[in-house]
């Protein structure tokens, strides 16, 4: 059981992004992947979960031994995959807690729905979790919300779907450090030994909040470096220029 | 599209749900093409009185002289071959009060439909038309105690001349257009209500107008008539089979309100893509008096329709909220008119289509405000949602507005179902066609709530079909 990476390449027309990268998240670990603008992390969350902008040319995703790179975007996340997104959308005149019904109802059998008061219950334990006023439910989902509300209305969606994997992209950009203490606390009431995290940052600040077991770095397409909580540090102070492809030195 | 054999309907698997068919068992088929003879063998079957038998002749005229209007509306016109159609066809029964009466295969039909059960759930009162005349007819003993008539166009016309003639083919003019014209020459079926002074019809009336036999034109005429400070609501559904050949529908809907009366009439169209759906609809409203249409259009291959009200008296008001829908291979070619023709009228318009892959929507609005008049106020607002980068939206709003006492507003919008809001949908699990479903039942969301509540149910089935249909 885990979520497997295998030498994946990965490109936009003319443009290769993703270089052969490997990386395996095992259920209950929490992965950080830092690296500079332009490396590759945000393509790495979109081709996990299927955006048609990005073609795989080669490697293996494989979800609990399952390869996933034949998926449609909808089927993955069926089968347990979840991405916060850097931008979430707005999708105008549909609320909030009809998203969130139409999303797991979808993981129900055909002609199956879901119980409203149950449902009801959980999203409002877990909104007040998240400190959301409870007019969220009924507002249209991210539309007119603030760069914070958005942020902490993935995490919501997060705890409503419980996934197995959920890879959260840039999820600190835009907060001020009141919202990142509260969308922190979400993500660390969902971290369990069923569910693999791979957090996806560009400053160690989050992970201050959100402590990683594992730190990688992502330079040119590639996992170039790999360590411990303390690796993520020595990035906040060094910048990334120093780190060097390790794999490619054992190469050499 | 199913023909159904004689064994239980529930056998038949389709997607959508009117795209089925029985065998025709017609005793009356005018037969194909349309000439005097026609208008007379239509006029002898239904016993028409001699004023409605030349009014037909004279209406036959004027469509036959009146060109295509291809000058502004779409060139598709031109494929439609009037001779290829049969203008008349019936069993020859009369409408039956009781469902029981209903022969069997058209008691199938609307079974499926689901008209019977919504009529014990929530309707006054139930037409239902079978190719050229009603099948079934019934009100609650309630309304019909209040005074309230609903009978069929040919029942309100012998039983009830003294109405029925008063304001037949005032609204509308035979020669507004070819197809009121066409409408004014072979028309059978559709309702006459008239609900007498101070009677507020509580439950919704509902006609429902079917097609069940191809190469074959509906041609039904409606007239409703709201007394002084009455007040009714009035819905219609319609169905046909997808047929190879073309079928054409082609209304005429007249509605008085008179001082302080207040109609609204709902509308869910549900037309196979074969039918050419050429309606013409129009309201009086007279001092104090509302009228509202509230008008949804899917399916179909080209829609035109363009509800109206002539607000004649003082403070009267008119609204028309629509909903179009074009999928590939279809044009929805929608609007209003609103024509202000005294002091202190108000209009309301408020437009949304859809057009997905290669379908196309069209909106047409025309706002006449002349100059002697003072105090009347426009509100238009049409919003087009394109989903796929083939679909196609054109908005043709005319404001005519004289004098300087009035306000008008008019706003539009064209957005677009992205592939990243399709993407974000898809990532929490939904499929294609949910994401588009969703997205564009949100995108009506707020016009929906004027729907009653079981047609805003049957509105967001009828997406949902339409957007499994539309993705691969």
């Amino acid at each position: 059981m885990s979520l497997e990476i295998k030498a994946l390449h990965a490109q936009i027309p003319g443009r290769e992004i993703l270089k052969g990268l490997n990386l395996t998240i095992n259920p209950g670990e929490v992965h950080a992947i830092m690296g500079p603008n332009g490396s590759g992390k945000s393509t790495l969350s979109k081709v996990l979960c299927g955006h048609d902008d990005y073609e795989v040319t080669s490697g293996e995703v494989l979800l609990d031994g399952e390869n996933i790179l034949d998926m449609a975007v909808d089927a993955r996340s069926r089968a347990g995959l979840f991405l916060a997104f850097q931008y979430p959308h707005e999708i105008p005149g549909v609320s909030n807690a009809n998203f969130l019904r139409a999303a797991l109802k979808a993981r129900l059998p055909k002609g199956e729905d879901i119980d409203a008061v149950r449902f009801y219950k959980q999203l409002y334990a877990r909104m007040d979790q998240l400190e959301m006023d409870r007019s969220f439910t009924s507002r249209s989902v991210n539309e007119g919300f603030s760069g914070g509300e958005k942020k902490r209305n993935e995490i919501l969606q997060l705890m409503m779907l419980e996934p197995k994997y959920a890879i959260l992209d840039e999820t600190d950009s835009g907060l001020d450090i009141d919202a990142l203490k509260i969308v922190s606390r979400g993500v660390n009431a969902m971290r369990s030994e069923n569910r693999g995290f791979l957090v996806i940052t560009h400053y160690q600040r989050l992970l201050n909040y959100i402590q990683p077991d594992i730190v990688h770095v992502l330079k040119d397409g590639r996992i170039v470096k790999t360590g411990g909580k303390e690796l993520s540090l020595e990035l906040e102070e060094r910048g990334y220029d120093w780190v060097t492809d390790e794999s490619l030195a054992t190469a050499a | 599209m199913v023909t159904a054999p004689d064994n239980d309907i529930s056998d038949i698997k389709v997607d959508n749900v009117g795209d089925f068919t029985f065998p025709e068992r017609n005793k009356y088929d005018s037969g194909f093409g349309i000439t005097d003879k026609t208008v007379d063998f239509i006029a002898d079957v239904k016993n028409d009185p001699d004023w409605i038998r030349e009014f037909r002749h004279k209406a036959l005229k004027i469509f036959q002289d009146k060109p295509m209007p291809t000058h502004w509306a779409t060139k598709d016109l031109e494929n439609i071959k009037f001779d290829e159609f049969r203008y008349y066809l019936s069993d020859g029964q009369k409408p039956k009060r009781s469902w029981d009466d209903v022969p069997e295969d058209v008691k199938k039909t609307f079974d499926r439909l689901g008209i019977p059960e919504q009529e014990r759930k929530f309707l006054a009162g139930v037409e239902a038309q079978y190719d050229s005349e009603a099948a079934y007819s019934n009100i609650k003993a309630a309304v019909e105690e209040q005074g309230v008539i609903f009978v069929n166009s040919t029942e309100g016309l012998h039983k009830h001349p003294e109405i029925f003639r008063k304001w037949f083919g005032k609204v509308i003019p035979t020669g507004d257009n070819k197809f009121s014209a066409l409408n004014s020459a072979v028309f059978s079926g559709g309702s006459f209500i008239y609900v007498p002074p101070g009677v507020k019809v509580k439950h919704p009336l509902q006609a429902y107008f079917r097609i069940n036999s191809e190469q074959f034109g509906q041609f039904e005429r409606t007239l409703i008539i709201a007394d002084e400070g009455a007040e009714v609501m009035y819905m219609e559904g319609c169905t046909a089979p997808k047929f190879e050949t073309a079928t054409l529908h082609s209304a005429v809907v007249e509605l008085v309100a008179m001082k302080g009366a207040k109609i609204q009439y709902v509308t869910v169209q549900n037309w196979s893509s074969n039918v050419f759906n050429l309606v013409t609809k129009r309201g009086i409203a007279h001092e104090d008096a509302e009228v509202r249409w509230i008008d949804c259009n899917i399916g179909s291959r080209l829609t035109m329709k363009y509800p109206g009200v002539i607000m004649k008296g003082k403070r009267a008001r008119g609204e028309v909220i629509s909903i179009a829908l074009a999928n590939s291979g279809q044009h929805q070619d929608t609007g209003a008119k609103m024509v202000h023709a005294a002091d202190d009228t108000t209009s309301n318009v408020i437009s949304k289509s859809i057009s997905i892959g290669q379908g196309r929507s069209t909106y047409r609005g025309l706002v006449h405000i002349p100059k002697h008049l003072k105090g009347c106020k426009n509100n238009t607002e049409c919003d087009a949602l394109l989903i796929n980068s083939n679909s196609h939206t054109d908005t043709y709003p005319a404001i005519s507005v004289r004098g300087n006492q009035h306000s008008t507003q008019h706003e539009a919008s064209v957005s677009q179902v992205s592939a990243d809001q399709i993407f974000y949908l898809m990532q929490r699990g939904l499929t294609e066609a949910e994401a588009m479903s969703l997205s564009v039942n949100g995108f009506i969301n707020d016009l929906a709530k004027e729907f009653p509540m079981e047609y805003s149910v049957e509105l967001k089935r009828l997406i949902d079909l339409e957007m499994e249909g539309s993705v691969g």
